[in-house]
């Protein structure tokens, strides 16, 4: 079993942010069952005064490792409250490194967990009315067209 | 809190009269067995009468016992000593897909023709597709005798009476605690076994050899062992190995009892679980599970904190991107495998243990199936 750091136990141990969310303005799933990790990100989306798009409501559900649980946990924690724009910078390295280290190992499922958050994130902008969509569309769209390639390519 | 250990099939724990039966040859009993000296004789005498106890054991000569490091050096000794010494310009060895990796990795690395048998969904290899799979370059064939992971037992016997003069191995690792192990009425060549998984020591194990002439030796440098195992005996390892096998206990229905409460009680108890392997053709002590909507790393480590121990075939545990080899060989979809359990019980466990065992698995199974809640199913409907 790998070796984990106290931060990433008490992620998977009471994790934040767990759970459905209904009537979600986005949603994004990703991984594979064949190599263990599934992952499902649920964002709800609502504008402030400025007409920024915030991140106000965030739940995951996950089938997969402690690495996995604890990566979609803080994830979720660093994203909520965020706007789009800013949620969609969240790298993979954030992820670890907000959770003090990853076990080497362990590294690929902290990715799962961004890449859900970026496909919530697209999700939610594919659903709005053309004349709405801003520039960071295309940006997320690329990143989507990556991610779901990379998944793909895993089940093969 | 106290800790339950449920990891038999990794290692077990040491028996104190093999601890006891070791100490002399750990303290003062230090002798080097090649000495000629009276500390050598000592040491000697030690491993003399071990190798005596364990030829009485296996129902064989003193001399066709070969001690080593444990059964993956034995394993590996096998595989490419009979290749070496074959005289077959391309031979060809049969052996199982649902083997030990040390079995699986040592034909990968010998100049031979493999045929991997697949056991059918029961986890048992059939005698029939052994003996179609025979051909005229055929020098090997290498069955294990109980499954390490579901422990199922292979059909031994029945595979040595249609082998004709091909050379037959079996890995016993898993099967000196519970089966007969006379290696005449077994049929076997060679057989492969480790100390630590019968209360004995780590470090120590040993191969039988019926025929020396058949087998080259694959580590040089010295006259032990015959002349085919060069390197200092492992003397207080041997001594306990000795004691460990004299020790074998010939009633295990206690052990048997429990693993069947278990399995029956689980089974019961927890929506959507399995028992993944033959509940027939099975070791006593062993019970492996597989649990929908959940991984085996997760399950294992909520399981860790309530002070148990047991493993699982899942990829994630070990590092790798897949999942076990013989849970994928038995017909389990990457996710059944991912989602497994097992737990395999020793000769220490009771029955209040198994009641904490179970409603604590119960407990973490239904924490976890929280997390993931309905994501599989989604993903299931997308494809």
């Amino acid at each position: 079993m790998s070796n984990y750091n106290k931060k990433v136990l008490k992620y998977f141990l009471n994790p934040k942010n767990r759970g459905k969310i209904k009537k979600a303005d986005g949603t994004g799933m990703v991984g594979n069952p064949v190599c263990g990790d599934l992952m499902k990100i649920y964002i709800k989306v609502f504008k402030n005064k400025k007409g920024e798009e915030i991140i106000k409501d965030i739940g995951f559900e996950t089938l997969g490792c402690v690495a996995a649980v604890a990566s979609s946990s803080i994830t979720t924690e660093i994203a909520k409250g965020k706007t789009l724009k800013q949620a969609l910078k969240i790298s993979r390295d954030d992820i670890v490194k907000e959770l003090t280290g990853l076990p080497k190992e362990k590294v690929h499922c902290s990715v799962l967990a961004n890449q859900a958050l970026k496909k919530a994130i697209e999700n939610y902008y594919s659903k709005l009315p053309a004349s709405t969509t801003t520039s960071s569309k295309t940006s997320s769209r690329s990143t989507f067209t990556k991610s779901t390639t990379s998944t793909r390519s895993r089940s093969h | 809190m106290k800790k339950i250990y449920l990891d038999n099939a990794a290692t077990t724990q040491i028996d104190k009269r093999v601890l006891r039966a070791m100490t002399p040859y750990l303290t003062y009993k230090y002798g080097n067995p090649m000495s000629l000296h009276s500390f050598g004789r000592e040491a000697l005498k030690g491993i003399e009468q071990a190798r005596e106890k364990i030829a009485n054991f296996f129902n064989c000569e003193k001399e066709e016992i070969y001690f080593t490091s444990g059964a993956t050096e034995s394993n590996n000794w096998v595989i490419k000593g009979v290749i070496e010494v074959s005289k077959q310009a391309k031979p060809h060895i049969i052996t199982s897909s649902i083997e030990h990796h040390c079995v699986l990795e040592s034909c990968e690395n010998v100049d031979a023709e493999i045929t991997y048998i697949k056991p059918n969904k029961e986890g048992v290899v059939s005698v029939d597709d052994i003996k179609k799979a025979i051909k005229k370059n055929t020098v090997l064939i290498s069955i294990m005798y109980v499954n390490n992971e579901i422990g199922t037992v292979q059909p031994i016997k029945e595979i040595a009476k249609i082998k004709g003069s091909i050379l037959f191995h079996t890995d016993a690792t898993q099967a000196i605690n519970y089966f007969d192990c006379n290696v005449k009425k077994l049929g076997v060549d060679f057989l492969s076994m480790s100390g630590h998984k019968i209360y004995g020591p780590k470090g120590v194990g040993l191969l039988y050899i019926k025929n020396k002439s058949l087998i080259s030796s694959i580590q040089q440098g010295g006259s032990q062992e015959l002349g085919l195992r060069a390197g200092t005996h492992n003397v207080p390892g041997i001594v306990g190995l000795g004691k460990a096998i004299e020790l074998i206990e010939k009633d295990y229905s206690n052990i048997l009892q429990l693993r069947n409460y278990l399995i029956s009680r689980i089974l019961k108890e927890v929506p959507l679980s399995s028992l993944n392997g033959s509940l027939k053709h099975r070791s006593p002590n062993n019970a492996n599970f597989s649990f929908k909507n959940i991984e085996g790393e997760s399950l294992l480590f909520l399981l860790d904190k309530e002070g148990i121990a047991c493993s699982t075939g899942s990829a994630c545990s070990t590092g790798s991107l897949e999942a076990s080899h013989v849970l994928l060989a038995i017909g389990l979809s990457p996710e059944q495998a991912h989602g497994s359990l097992r737990i395999t019980l020793g000769k220490y466990i009771t029955k209040k243990e198994i009641d904490i065992v179970i409603e604590k698995i119960k407990k973490s199974i239904s924490k976890l199936r929280k997390l993931s809640g309905s994501v599989l199913e989604e993903y299931e409907q997308l494809q």
